[in-house]
């Protein structure tokens, strides 16, 4: 277990959070500190989750690391350069379902490159390829409301990693699938990153699903969001997710976080019951 | 599957039965489709046929005021047959019967299509530029809340009796329906999309033609249906006020002639026109979004 701001920052690193703090203002015109002194290191190639209780500025840390929003304090690197802006070398998937619903399958795959000026026949070449490896072939011209959750996943999966990403940023992309969905889905994406080798940030409230996909897993207090303890999952790879949930090493590590999580859910819990009551 | 055999049989059965389901759920349906056909004409037959017997019972000598029902005010169907017949025969005091069709149907589409053009514009230019919108805000809302109609008279005077004054109040009718719809379905476009389009390496450009348009899109369509009817009044209205030409005008003169029969037959007319109007809506909006799932289209009357 290491603690928050010892890790040196490496040059080599594929995402640093140095300080990074965020705050916004409501539309009622009250400041607002999502997150607060934020240290955060990934290495090229890693899988890291990041958990918290609701609400704890997890989101925000992605939208950082994505260029969607600038911090207001501190500095983000992405590939060893400041994060100004949407960058090429990262893809992102939303927990909410974010395909275009009035494009088919097809065209939604192909949306990244062709919006980044890739020659159609190349495209369409890829668009297949990538298709078939999420299991999708055959449902080219559907659109995604003749599709199962699942199914429009697999498409927004597609439609990221055809960009070939260097940086993968996931937003709880599997909460809204059902429990058998969701592990298959997790099983997929694993043997498609190893495929990749990108680094991959995977935000998620589920501590089950974090110890069993990261090699790293940062937990971040309730809001306003600091890393309050990072830790090593060495469970071996390729990992199958139905089955290391029941291996002893998987148990020890998740009753480690959550001794620590417990707290800040506690927390923030409390906070909630407190606003409602107020 | 590896057992073949029964289980096979059982699913040929399976097949069978869900065949003779379907079959019995076309005919049920046929079958309902006939009866509800017949009792629409039954409806138009009972309610014309009232009106025509109104108009010929209980009248003394050739005074239609003592019949149960007065033609002379409330028209008489064989009459309104009649009157369209001398229309398609002998044309009307403005012309030929075509030719009156024509020019609204010409001021309908003119000013439908300029005005949701407009519209489109508009809209989408406010709801993405939030420092226009708060400025056009007021005077949009207050154009909007007064009765527009007027403005035809102004149009009259301003514009001639010619077509492009009714056109100009088409579009003024039209214009407001498509620009509120266009600004609110360029505002509640999802958020996550847009981000979404940015990660994958849109440029603003991009955005706007995957993104907002096709988002802005579904709501400017349903605007379409009510447009289409405004832009009719609008060419109707200025043709009321003053014209040369159109069916607006066949109401205006069948009205100074007392003549309720006309007016009844002008209206017959606006109502096929309506009608086929709003069919060809329909088809395309069933061609531009057939992305969305068909739960709200299928409105048939």
């Amino acid at each position: 277990m290491h603690q928050p701001g010892i890790q040196a920052l490496s040059t080599d690193a594929a995402i640093t959070l140095h300080n990074v703090s965020k705050r916004f203002v409501s539309p009622a015109g009250k400041a607002f500190t999502a997150l607060q002194g934020i240290n955060l290191t990934v290495a090229p190639g890693e899988f890291c989750a990041i958990v918290g209780p609701t609400g704890c500025g997890k989101s925000t840390t992605l939208a950082l690391i994505s260029g969607l929003e600038p911090p207001s304090r501190g500095e983000v690197t992405v590939l060893g350069k400041p994060v100004s802006g949407v960058g090429r070398s990262v893809g992102y998937m939303f927990q909410r379902d974010a395909v275009f619903p009035w494009k088919t399958v097809l065209d939604n795959v192909e949306a990244g490159p062709r919006f980044r000026g890739m020659p159609a026949s190349e495209v369409a070449a890829r668009a297949h390829d990538w298709i078939a490896r999420v299991g999708l072939a055959g449902f080219e011209r559907y659109y995604p409301h003749q599709l199962s959750g699942g199914m429009r996943k697999r498409v927004a999966l597609a439609q990221t990693l055809i960009t070939e990403p260097r940086i993968l940023l996931m937003d709880e992309p599997f909460s809204a699938l059902d429990v058998q969905t969701r592990a298959l889905m997790e099983n997929e994406l694993l043997d498609l990153w190893a495929a990749t080798g990108a680094s991959v940030v995977f935000v998620t409230h589920d501590l089950e699903e974090a110890v069993a996909l990261a090699d790293r897993v940062v937990v971040i207090t309730a809001g306003p969001g600091t890393v309050k303890a990072v830790y090593q999952v060495s469970l071996p790879r390729p990992r199958n997710i139905q089955e290391i949930r029941f291996e002893p090493e998987f148990m020890r590590i998740y009753e480690e976080i959550w001794s620590g999580l417990r707290d800040e859910v506690l927390v923030s819990y409390e906070r909630a019951k407190h606003l409602l009551a107020s | 599957m590896t057992t073949v055999g029964p289980e096979t049989a059982d699913l040929a059965g399976d097949a069978d039965l869900a065949g003779d389901l379907d079959r019995a759920r076309a005919r049920a349906r046929s079958r309902r489709r006939w009866w509800v056909l017949a009792l629409r004409i039954a409806v138009a037959v009972a309610i014309v046929g009232l009106w025509e017997w109104g108009t010929r019972t209980g009248c003394y000598g050739s005074d239609t005021a003592t019949c149960a029902i007065d033609k002379f005010y409330y028209g008489q169907p064989s009459g309104i047959a009649a009157q369209l017949g001398t229309w398609i025969r002998d044309g009307t005091s403005s012309g030929p019967l075509y030719e009156q069709i024509y020019v609204t149907l010409l001021e309908t589409v003119l000013g439908f299509l300029i005005g949701s053009g407009l519209g489109i514009i508009f809209g989408v230019l406010l709801g993405r530029v939030a420092l226009l919108a708060d400025i056009a805000g007021p005077y949009i809302k207050a154009l909007n809340a007064m009765p527009r109609v007027v403005l035809g008279s102004i149009f009259i005077i301003t514009l001639g009796f010619d077509i492009w004054s009714k056109v100009a109040l088409a579009v003024v009718l039209v214009f407001f329906v498509v620009f509120f719809n266009a600004f609110q379905g360029v505002r509640e476009v999802d958020r996550d999309l847009l981000s979404n389009a940015r990660i994958l390496g849109a440029n603003p450009r991009q955005e706007f033609r995957h993104v907002l348009l096709p988002s802005a899109l579904s709501w400017i369509i349903a605007s379409l249906h009510t447009s289409l009817g405004f832009a009719l009044v609008g060419a109707i209205v200025g043709e009321y006020l003053g014209a040369r030409r159109g069916i607006g005008l066949m109401i205006a003169t069948a009205q100074g002639t007392f003549n309720a029969n006309g007016v009844f037959a002008a209206m017959l007319i606006l109502a096929v026109l309506a009608i086929l109007a709003e069919t060809l809506v329909t088809r395309l909006e069933n061609r531009i979004i057939r992305w969305r799932p068909n739960t709200v289209t299928d409105v048939t009357f």
